[in-house]
């Protein structure tokens, strides 16, 4: 990926979520969520880890907003009233962002790494990832299993209609 | 060439910052959540960035398992917003402070 089109995926990226934040009609908010996730696919591809951006489509894109678009339809959330904080609360918050924002750029500013430009072989295909998920990783991957069937078995629980 | 680590973990950072501007300005709880998971995409792509840096695998299984987390914690968390809403009538996170001391 050129310096160039980074800065403009990136800009886009920031403008898309920036859009998640401040639109005041959800459904928005969730299309440029949709957006915002596709962009940082872009970058999954530019950094090789094509297996993780495929998840991410799949998985975010595909899955989680797809869940927060059904949510925002069941609750019927058109007439929103105040969709923001007090304003003193948005200037707070505002601040507290760019705060955060001024520490993180701070802390990262001497964050060095070895630049490895050649990568192993098979950095990123789904061949090595997995191997490394059924080797290193199997405990957490089988605790994730359980995780997932908790989660699933938690939302069915919560959301049925009281008897 | 490619562009630095540096500038993908300032990407990072920008996008968290926007995350938690999302959590502490909007008052909409469905939001909020869309923020969380805003939060935990800029993690990801650190993680990603720092695996291809170091050409380590790692990142990206710990990434796996980030968006496993994160699609267990939609589904739960959505759930009780479902039923917060057919309880309260409510997603204004300011009308749900009944656990706030």
């Amino acid at each position: 990926m050129s310096p160039l089109l980074f800065l403009v995926l990136a800009a886009l990226t920031v403008v898309s979520a920036l859009t998640v934040v401040v639109h005041k009609n959800p459904v928005h908010c969730a299309c440029a969520l949709v957006l915002t996730l596709c962009l940082l696919a872009v970058f999954f591809l530019a950094l090789d880890a094509q297996l993780v951006a495929l998840l991410q489509v799949i998985v975010y894109a595909g899955a989680i907003v797809v869940l927060f678009l059904f949510v925002v339809m069941l609750l019927n959330l058109q007439k929103e009233s105040r969709a923001m904080a007090g304003a003193l609360l948005v200037g707070s918050g505002a601040a507290g962002g760019a705060g955060l924002l001024v520490l993180l750029v701070v802390a990262l500013r001497h964050a060095s790494a070895p630049a490895a430009s050649q990568v192993p072989a098979g950095f990123g295909e789904t061949a090595t990832l997995a191997r490394q998920l059924f080797t290193a990783y199997l405990l957490p991957f089988e605790l994730t299993s359980v995780l997932l069937l908790v989660a699933i078995v938690g939302a069915v629980a919560l959301a049925r209609k009281p008897t | 060439m490619t562009p630095p680590l540096a500038w993908y973990l300032g990407l990072s950072a920008v996008l968290f910052a926007i995350g938690v501007l999302g959590v502490l300005i909007r008052r909409n709880v469905i939001i909020i959540f869309m923020a969380i998971e805003l939060m935990l995409n800029a993690v990801n792509l650190s993680f990603v960035a720092f695996a291809r840096s170091l050409g380590s695998m790692d990142g990206q299984v710990i990434v796996f398992f980030v968006m496993t987390v994160a699609a267990a914690e939609a589904a739960v968390g959505l759930a009780i917003i479902l039923s917060m809403f057919r309880n309260r009538e409510t997603t204004n996170a300011d009308e749900l402070a009944t656990l706030r001391w």
